[in-house]
C-alpha cells in the first residue's frame, strides 16, 4: 500500500555517518541546482534536483571562400564554445546520512530562487521541520502513487533496457527488455509494507485496482517475531541460506508423492508453515525466514496473476522496497509468476513462460521513480516530457551487484550513495519510421552480457585503446596546458567503468560494444574533450577533398556496369579509414600515405563474406527508388570520396537522397556541422551535387544521435518527419559501428543495403572470415520482393 | 450379412428395454429375445407384433444348460453367427426379497440365485462364443486399427447379490488430509433382533465403540452435533457419525484396525484425501486393508451436494450471514442450496483449493494457496506456543489485531482519498511488528487475532478474483478452517460483499470439513445399489 512506509530508523547505523565519498562527487552541480525533490522512505532517503552544466562543445565554421583559395587554406576553422546543458541528478543514499546531506546542500546551493521541495515518501513528515530548517524551502507534499506512477513512465520512456526479467540460475541473471514503443497499458505492483496493483493506461490515467495487506511488513513484522532478526536485509540474508521445507507442509507430505490428476507436483508448497502446527520441534531461524518469503512471493504472485488476467495485461512491473533490486525476492516473485500464469492458461506446465502470458518484470531504477516523479510534478512548467532524457554513463551508479553472498552490512554500505543522471537531449528521438517492428527491434547485433567470450574480448579491447584516445585527447587540445591532467581523469574514470562492467556488465542495461563506445564518449564530455578528432577529421576532409573531382572524372569514364561496381569499392575502401578500428589506426598512425588505392587493394575480392551485389546489380537495372536515407561514418576519404560518388550516381538514376550524419561527434565520424560545409564544398565543384541541393534533392539531416553505432528507435524526430515525407524506400548504412556492432539483423519495411569492411581481426573471426573481409548485404523485405528476385537467396547463409 | 442381436431375460424389466431399444435404435436384421417362459411375456410379445419378421423369440432359462446349448444351435442354423448377446437376467432371491437372517438361508435359494446371475452368463458365454467370433461385429465402436477390431460382443448384467464379497458392514468413508482425518460411520438403526444375533463379534464391537463414546484415544472427536439422524442410505436406515482425528494419529488408527481384526469385515475401505494415497502402502502391511483411492475433489463435491440434498435433520444445511457489513451483528440465516449451479468452491483445510463448479461431475480446480488452516495454526504455534486450533481460535476471539497490523490511518492519518482507502483498512498485515518496540508490548492473543485476519482476508481476496475472473456470484466456503470460526465466517461474509458491492454472496455449509469423507462412503454404497 504505501510506497516506502517501514519504520524510519535513525539510531541504527550511528556507527557509519561520515560520508566515505567527498561529497562534491556526490551532489554534482549543485552550484545551480534548482526544483528539489525528495522521496523519503523507511530507510532510504532520494534526492532529485535539476541543474545546468556548462560544457565545452566542438564547433566547425566556414572560413570565407570568396577569396580564391590556396592550396593549403583548410577548409574550415575548428573552435570549442560553451554550451549549457540540463541535467537531472538523483541521489539515493541512507536516512543515517539526510542531515549531513542537508547541510552540505545548503552550503553549496548558490541559486535562491529555489522556494519549494517537493516531497513524497511516507518518511516525508517526519523529515519536514528538518527540511525546512535546514535548506529554508517550504515542503509541498506529493501524493506517493502519483510520484510513482509518473516516475514509472519517465524511466520506461527514456531509459533503454530499464525493464528487466530476473532469472536466477542463468549465465546472466538480467535480460533486458526492448522499449516497447509504447509503453501503455501496463500493471505496476508495489510491495511496500502492503502491496498495491496499478493499472496504468496513459500518462495521467491510472488506477488502484487491487492490493494485499501482505506484503514487505509482513515479511519484516512477522519475521521479526519469528526470528528475532531486525533488520530487513538481514532477515532475506536468512532466508537466503534457509530450507523451506522442513516448515512447509508440501504436497508430497500428504499425498506422499505429486498429485498427478491436478498435475501438482510433490514438491509444491501445500500449506505454509503447515509442518510447524504438527511437529513440535524447533526450528531454524533461516528456514522460517525461507518459508515465510516463499509464502509472501507466491501470494503476491498469485494475486498479481490474478490482476493481470482480469484486466488482459501481460506487462507486469515490480517495485517497492520489498524488491529493490534484493536478488532472493526477484527470483521468489518471478518463480511464482511463472507457476501461476501457468497455471491460469495450461495448469500442467510449469516450464519458463512463453509469449503472451505474464511475466514479472523489474526496473533498474526502481528506487528512484517516487523522487523522479515527484520532481515531475513540480517541474511541471518545463515541460519535462516534452524533451527525450539519455542516462549519462559518466555520471549515474548503475546497477549494484546483487550478489546474495554479500554481507548485509557491506551491502548497505556499497549501496551508500547511488546516483542517477539524466541528460537532457537536444533533440526530441523516436523510431525509424521504416522499422519493420519496432517492438521486437534490438540494435545491437551481440549481447556482450550473455557472452562472455565476446565481453572479455571487448572490455580487453577499449582498455588497450586507452592509451590511445588519452594521447589523442591531449594533442586535440594543444593549447590547454592542463588538458594532459584532465585527459588523465578521463583515463581513470573510463578504466573504472570498465572494471565495473567486467564485474557487473548488467550496470547499465545489456552490455555492448555501442553502450562501451557510448560511456566512452561520455566521459571524455565529462572531462571537456567533446572532439578528440576534430584535428584530424579537418585534416584530411581537405586531403580527400583535392581528389573528388579526379575521382568523379574517372568513375565516368568506366561503363554503366563497371562504374557500378567501382562506386561500390570505392564506398568500401572509404569505409576502412576508420580511426576507431584499432588495425587501422595503427596503419594509419604509422603511414600516413596509407591512400585511397592501396586501400581497395586491401579489400577481399568477390565473393565477399556476405555477398549481394548481384541482386544490387540487378536491381539497379529496374526503376529509380524514390529516396534513399544514407547513415554515414567516416570523415576525410570515406565520406567524400566514397559517399559522395555513390550518391551522385543515386542523385543522377532520380533517385533523392537523404544524408544522416551525427548530431554531436563521437571518434571521426562525420557530423552534421561538418558535413553541411563539406557538401556546400562538393557542390562548388560538382554541379550534379550542386543542383540536388539547391532543388532540395540531396537533404542532410541530423541522426539525433552521438555515437559511432546507431539505434534506429532513437532517431532525431525531424529525420523520421522527412523519411516519411519523401516516401523512403531504400535505407543505405555503412560502417563497422552502423551495420555491424548494430542492425545487422534490423528489418526494415523497405529495402536495404547494410555495407562495412570488418577491421577486427577478431569480429571478423566469429562472421567466418578474416581481416578486411567485406559485408555487402542488400536485402528487400518478403512482401516487397519482386517476383523476379523470388529466387535468389537475399541473405547467403 | 445384416446385424444379429440376442438379448437374453426379454420378458421384462431392462431386457425388455434393451430389445425396444435396438428395434428403434439399431435396426438389426434379425433380434433374438430368450425369457424363461414366453407364454407368460405378454409385453415382449405385443412387440413382436409390432415388429413382424424382425424378431424371433426362443425359450430360454439360464439355469438349464440344454436350454442354452438348443438355443445356440438354433441361431447357428438360422443366422450362422451373432453380433451382440446382452445377458440380462438377475435375480436378488427367487423369494423375491433378500435374506436379512441366517433363518431364511437356504442352500435351494443361494444355488438358485448364484446360478442365475453367475454361471448362467458363463454357460451362454460357452455356447455362444464360437458364433460371436462369426460376428460381423457390428455393434459397438470400432477402432480403426483392423487388429483390434471385434467381431462380436457380449454384455453381462447382473445383481450384486451374485457377487461373494458383499457390501457388508461396517460403512465407511474416509478423507485423509494433511492436518486431519475425517471419517464417517453409518450406524445401522434398523437392524433386527435376528441381524443383531448374528452379527459378527468385532462388528459390533466397532459399532458399540463409536456410538457410545464422544472422544476416541487422546485426539479423536466425534462431533456430536453434526451427527444425521434417521438417514436412509441403501435401503437402510440409520445414524451418520462424523468423526475427526489428527494426520498424526493416523499410524495408531491403522494399528487399531488391525488389532479389531478389521480386515475379517472387509477388505477394502474407502478413502480419499492425500492420505489415501501416502498411507495405502501402510493399510496393507499393517492391517491387511486395501485403499480403494478415491479422488477428493470428485468426493467433496459429491458429499457436498449429497449431504446438502438430505438436510440437516430437517433444517437447512446451508447458511449465510445477512447484514455482512455490520460484523458485530451479521446473523446465521439459513438458506437452501437448491439449483445451487454454478458455484465456486472454497475448500480451505490446511491449505486452500478453489473450484468452479458448473454440475455434479463438471467442475475445474480454478487454483489455490498455500496459505490456509496450516498456516494460521502453524504460524499460531510458533508465534504463541499454542498447540491446538481450539486453543488459537479461543487467543485469537480475545485479540485485537490493529495493534500488530499497520492500518492505512497509520500511514496516512486518516482515509487515502486518493484510492478511496478507508483509515481503517489493513494496510499491511504484521506491518506494526516491524517495530521492536511494540513487538516487545504486544499480546499472544492480538498476535493470533491478526494471524486469523491476515489469513481469512487473503483467501476472501483470492476468492473474490475468482469468482470475478470466472463469472460466478455464488462462493461457497468449506473446510475444517471453518469449525467453530466465526471469526473467519464473519470477515469471508464481510468481504464478499464489501469488495464487490453487494454482488457477491458467501455462503457455508453446516458440516464444513466432512464433505470428502461422505464422497468416499457415498462411492462405497454405489456398487451395492441395484442395478
Amino acid at each position: 500500500m504505501a510506497a516506502e512506509s517501514e519504520r524510519v530508523d535513525r539510531s541504527s547505523h550511528s556507527m557509519d555517518k561520515s560520508i566515505t565519498l567527498p561529497p562534491n562527487e556526490i551532489f554534482r552541480n549543485l552550484e545551480n541546482a534548482k526544483r528539489f525533490a525528495i522521496d523519503i522512505g523507511g530507510s532510504l532517503t532520494k534526492l532529485a534536483y535539476y541543474s545546468t552544466v556548462q560544457h565545452k562543445v566542438a564547433k566547425v565554421r566556414s572560413f570565407d571562400h570568396t577569396a580564391k583559395d590556396t592550396e593549403d587554406d583548410p577548409l574550415y576553422e575548428i573552435s570549442m564554445q560553451e554550451e549549457i546543458l540540463a541535467r537531472l541528478h538523483f541521489i539515493k543514499f541512507e536516512n543515517a546520512y539526510i542531515e549531513t546531506c542537508l547541510d552540505f546542500i545548503k552550503d553549496h546551493l548558490v541559486n535562491t530562487d529555489t522556494k519549494v521541495i517537493k516531497a513524497t515518501g511516507g518518511g516525508a513528515h517526519k523529515f519536514k521541520d528538518l527540511i525546512e530548517k535546514k535548506l529554508k524551502l517550504r515542503v509541498d507534499k506529493e501524493d506517493e502513487m502519483t510520484c510513482l506512477i509518473k516516475g514509472c513512465n519517465f524511466v520506461l520512456r527514456n531509459i533503454p533496457h530499464e525493464a528487466f526479467v530476473y532469472v536466477k540460475h542463468a549465465d546472466s541473471e538480467f535480460r533486458f527488455q526492448n522499449t516497447h514503443p509504447d509503453i501503455f497499458p501496463y500493471l505496476l505492483i508495489n510491495i511496500g509494507s502492503g502491496v498495491s496493483i496499478i493499472k496504468v493506461e496513459s500518462e495521467d490515467t491510472f488506477e488502484r485496482v487491487g492490493g494485499s495487506s501482505i506484503g514487505g511488513g509482513t515479511f519484516w513484522g512477522l519475521g521479526a517475531l519469528l526470528t528475532k532478526t531486525k533488520r530487513f536485509d538481514e532477515l532475506l540474508q536468512l532466508a537466503s541460506k534457509g530450507q523451506h521445507t522442513s516448515v512447509d507442509m508440501l504436497v508430497k507430505d500428504i499425498y506422499g508423492g505429486s498429485y498427478v490428476s491436478l498435475g501438482l507436483t510433490g514438491d509444491l508448497i501445500a500449506s505454509s508453515f503447515g509442518k510447524s502446527a504438527t511437529a513440535d520441534k524447533e526450528f531454524s531461524k533461516e528456514d522460517m525466514a525461507k518459508s515465510l518469503l516463499h509464502m509472501i512471493s507466491n501470494d503476491i504472485g498469485q494475486l498479481a496473476c490474478l490482476y493481470a488476467r482480469l484486466h488482459n495485461l501481460t506487462r507486469v512491473y515490480f517495485g517497492g522496497f520489498f524488491i529493490r533490486g534484493h536478488p532472493v525476492t526477484m527470483h521468489t516473485i518471478t518463480y511464482s509468476i511463472n507457476f501461476f500464469t501457468k497455471q491460469v492458461t495450461e495448469p500442467h506446465l510449469t516450464e519458463l513462460p512463453s509469449q503472451g502470458e505474464v511475466q514479472a518484470l523489474f526496473l533498474r531504477h526502481e528506487g528512484y521513480l517516487g523522487t523522479i516523479g515527484a520532481f515531475l510534478k513540480g517541474a511541471e512548467e518545463d515541460n519535462p516530457n516534452q524533451y527525450s532524457w539519455g542516462e549519462n554513463y559518466a555520471g549515474s551508479s548503475g546497477l549494484m551487484s546483487t550478489s546474495p553472498d554479500l554481507n548485509p552490512m557491506q551491502r548497505a554500505r556499497s549501496g551508500t550513495f547511488d546516483m542517477l543522471e539524466m541528460d537532457r537531449l537536444e533533440r526530441q528521438l523516436v523510431n525509424l519510421p521504416l522499422l519493420q517492428d519496432p517492438s521486437s527491434y534490438i540494435p545491437d547485433t551481440v549481447d556482450l552480457s550473455e557472452d562472455a567470450l565476446a565481453r572479455e574480448y571487448w572490455l580487453y579491447c577499449f582498455e588497450e585503446a586507452l592509451d590511445g584516445v588519452v594521447k589523442r585527447a591531449v594533442a586535440s587540445q594543444p593549447d590547454l596546458p592542463e588538458a594532459a591532467e584532465r585527459a588523465e581523469k578521463f583515463r581513470h574514470k573510463y578504466l573504472h567503468k570498465l572494471q565495473t562492467l567486467r564485474h557487473q556488465p548488467f550496470a547499465y542495461g545489456s552490455l555492448t560494444v555501442r553502450s562501451l563506445l557510448d560511456t566512452r564518449e561520455h566521459c571524455l564530455n565529462e572531462f571537456n574533450f567533446p572532439d578528440p578528432y576534430s584535428k584530424i577529421k579537418q585534416r584530411e576532409n581537405d586531403m580527400a577533398l583535392k581528389y573528388f573531382q579526379k575521382a568523379v572524372k574517372s568513375l565516368e569514364e568506366l561503363s554503366w556496369e563497371q562504374r557500378q561496381f567501382a562506386l561500390v569499392r570505392g564506398l568500401l575502401a572509404g569505409n576502412v579509414f576508420d580511426w576507431g578500428a584499432k588495425a587501422v589506426s595503427d596503419v594509419l598512425e604509422s603511414d600516413p600515405e596509407f591512400g585511397f588505392e592501396q586501400a581497395k587493394r586491401q579489400l577481399e575480392e568477390r565473393p565477399w563474406l556476405i555477398d549481394n551485389y548481384d541482386q544490387w546489380l540487378e536491381r539497379l537495372n529496374g526503376p529509380p527508388h524514390k529516396c534513399a536515407l544514407f547513415f554515414v561514418d567516416n570523415s576525410g576519404i570515406d565520406i567524400i570520396l566514397g559517399v559522395f560518388p555513390f550518391v551522385r550516381e543515386l542523385l543522377c538514376r532520380g533517385t533523392e537522397v537523404v544524408l544522416a550524419s551525427n548530431s554531436s561527434p563521437a571518434l571521426n565520424d562525420v557530423t552534421n556541422n561538418e558535413l553541411q560545409i563539406l557538401t556546400e564544398r562538393i557542390a562548388a565543384m560538382d554541379p550534379v551535387i550542386q543542383s540536388a541541393v539547391k532543388e532540395d534533392r540531396l537533404t542532410l539531416v541530423q541522426s539525433g544521435s552521438s555515437s559511432p553505432c546507431l539505434d534506429l528507435s532513437r532517431l532525431d524526430k525531424v529525420l523520421a518527419g522527412v523519411v516519411r515525407e519523401r516516401h523512403t524506400d531504400l535505407v543505405i548504412i555503412e560502417g563497422m559501428g552502423r551495420a555491424i556492432h548494430t542492425n545487422y539483423y534490423a528489418l526494415l519495411s523497405c529495402e536495404s543495403l547494410k555495407m562495412a569492411v570488418i577491421k577486427n581481426s577478431w569480429l571478423a573471426d566469429r562472421l567466418g572470415g578474416k581481416l578486411f573481409s567485406v559485408v555487402f548485404k542488400y536485402e528487400v523485405p518478403l512482401d516487397k520482393k519482386p517476383t523476379t528476385l523470388d529466387h535468389v537467396p537475399v541473405t547467403p547463409s | 450379412m445384416a446385424a444379429v442381436a440376442l438379448v437374453q431375460g426379454a420378458s421384462r424389466g431392462l431386457g425388455l428395454e434393451f430389445c425396444r431399444n435396438i428395434l428403434i435404435n439399431k435396426a438389426p436384421g434379425a433380434l433374438i429375445a430368450t425369457c424363461r417362459n414366453p407364454d407368460n411375456a405378454a409385453e415382449l410379445m405385443s412387440l413382436v407384433a409390432q415388429h413382424p419378421g424382425k424378431m424371433t423369440v426362443l425359450k430360454l432359462d439360464v439355469n438349464r444348460e440344454d436350454d442354452i446349448q438348443r438355443a445356440a444351435e438354433h441361431v447357428k442354423k438360422v443366422f450362422g453367427k451373432v453380433d451382440l448377446i446382452i445377458n440380462s437376467s438377475a435375480m436378488l432371491h427367487p423369494s423375491g426379497k433378500g435374506e436379512t437372517s441366517l433363518k431364511d438361508v437356504s442352500a435351494q435359494g443361494i444355488i438358485s440365485t448364484l446360478t442365475t446371475n453367475t454361471v448362467g452368463p458363463l454357460v451362454m458365454a460357452k455356447y455362444f462364443a464360437p458364433l460371436l467370433q462369426k460376428g460381423s461385429g457390428a455393434f459397438g465402436q470400432q477402432p480403426p486399427e483392423k487388429a483390434k477390431q471385434h467381431s462380436g460382443i457380449i454384455v453381462n448384467i447382473t445383481a450384486k447379490v451374485g457377487s461373494i464379497g458383499d457390501n457388508a458392514f461396517p460403512w465407511f468413508g474416509m478423507d485423509i488430509g494433511g492436518t486431519l482425518v475425517k471419517l464417517v460411520y453409518f450406524e445401522p438403526k434398523d437392524i433386527t433382533a435376528e441381524e443383531e444375533q448374528e452379527e459378527v463379534e468385532n462388528l459390533k464391537s466397532i459399532r458399540r465403540y463409536l456410538t457410545s463414546n464422544t472422544a476416541y484415544g487422546k485426539t479423536g472427536v466425534r462431533d456430536v452435533h453434526l451427527e444425521l439422524k434417521n438417514l436412509t442410505m441403501c435401503g437402510r436406515t440409520g445414524n451418520l457419525h462424523f468423526i475427526r482425528f489428527p494426520t498424526q494419529a493416523m499410524h495408531r488408527f491403522i494399528q487399531m484396525g488391525s488389532d479389531k481384526n478389521f480386515s475379517s469385515l472387509h477388505t477394502t475401505l474407502c478413502a480419499t484425501g492425500g492420505g489415501a494415497y501416502k498411507f495405502e502402502n501402510d493399510f496393507r502391511t499393517m492391517a491387511d486393508l486395501e485403499l480403494l483411492k478415491l479422488d477428493e475433489l470428485d468426493c467433496l463435491i459429491h458429499g457436498l451436494l449429497y449431504v446438502d440434498s438430505v438436510s440437516f435433520n430437517g433444517h437447512p444445511q446451508c447458511y449465510y450471514l445477512e447484514n455482512p457489513s455490520d460484523t458485530q451483528n451479521s446473523v446465521k440465516t439459513p438458506c437452501s442450496l437448491a439449483d445451487p449451479f454454478p458455484m465456486l468452491l472454497v475448500n480451505i483445510g490446511s491449505g486452500v483449493s478453489i473450484l468452479a463448479v458448473y454440475s455434479k461431475d463438471d467442475y475445474k480446480r480454478v487454483t489455490g494457496t498455500s496459505l490456509g488452516g496450516g498456516t494460521f495454526l502453524g504460524l499460531c504455534c510458533l508465534l504463541t506456543g499454542c498447540e491446538t486450533f481450539e486453543e488459537a481460535l479461543d487467543m485469537a476471539s480475545r485479540g485485537d489485531s490493529s495493534n500488530v497490523d499497520k492500518l492505512v490511518k497509520d500511514i496516512y492519518g486518516g482515509d487515502y482519498e486518493r484510492f478511496s482507502l478507508q483509515g481503517s483498512a489493513v494496510a499491511s498485515s504484521f506491518g506494526h511488528m516491524m517495530s521492536k518496540e511494540k513487538r516487545d508490548s504486544i499480546s499472544k492473543e492480538d498476535l493470533a487475532r491478526a494471524m486469523l485476519v491476515t489469513i481469512t482476508n487473503n483467501i476472501g481476496s483470492i476468492a473474490r478474483m475468482c469468482a470475478v475472473n470466472e463469472k460466478i456470484e455464488r462462493v461457497v466456503f468449506v473446510g475444517n478452517f471453518l469449525r467453530i470460526n466465526t471469526v473467519s465466517t464473519k470477515l469471508l461474509a464481510y468481504a464478499m460483499d464489501f469488495w464487490s458491492k453487494g454482488q457477491l454472496k458467501a455462503l457455508f455449509l453446516e458440516h464444513e470439513g466432512y464433505f470428502g469423507a461422505v464422497g468416499a462412503l457415498l462411492e462405497l454404497l454405489k456398487s451395492s445399489e441395484e442395478p
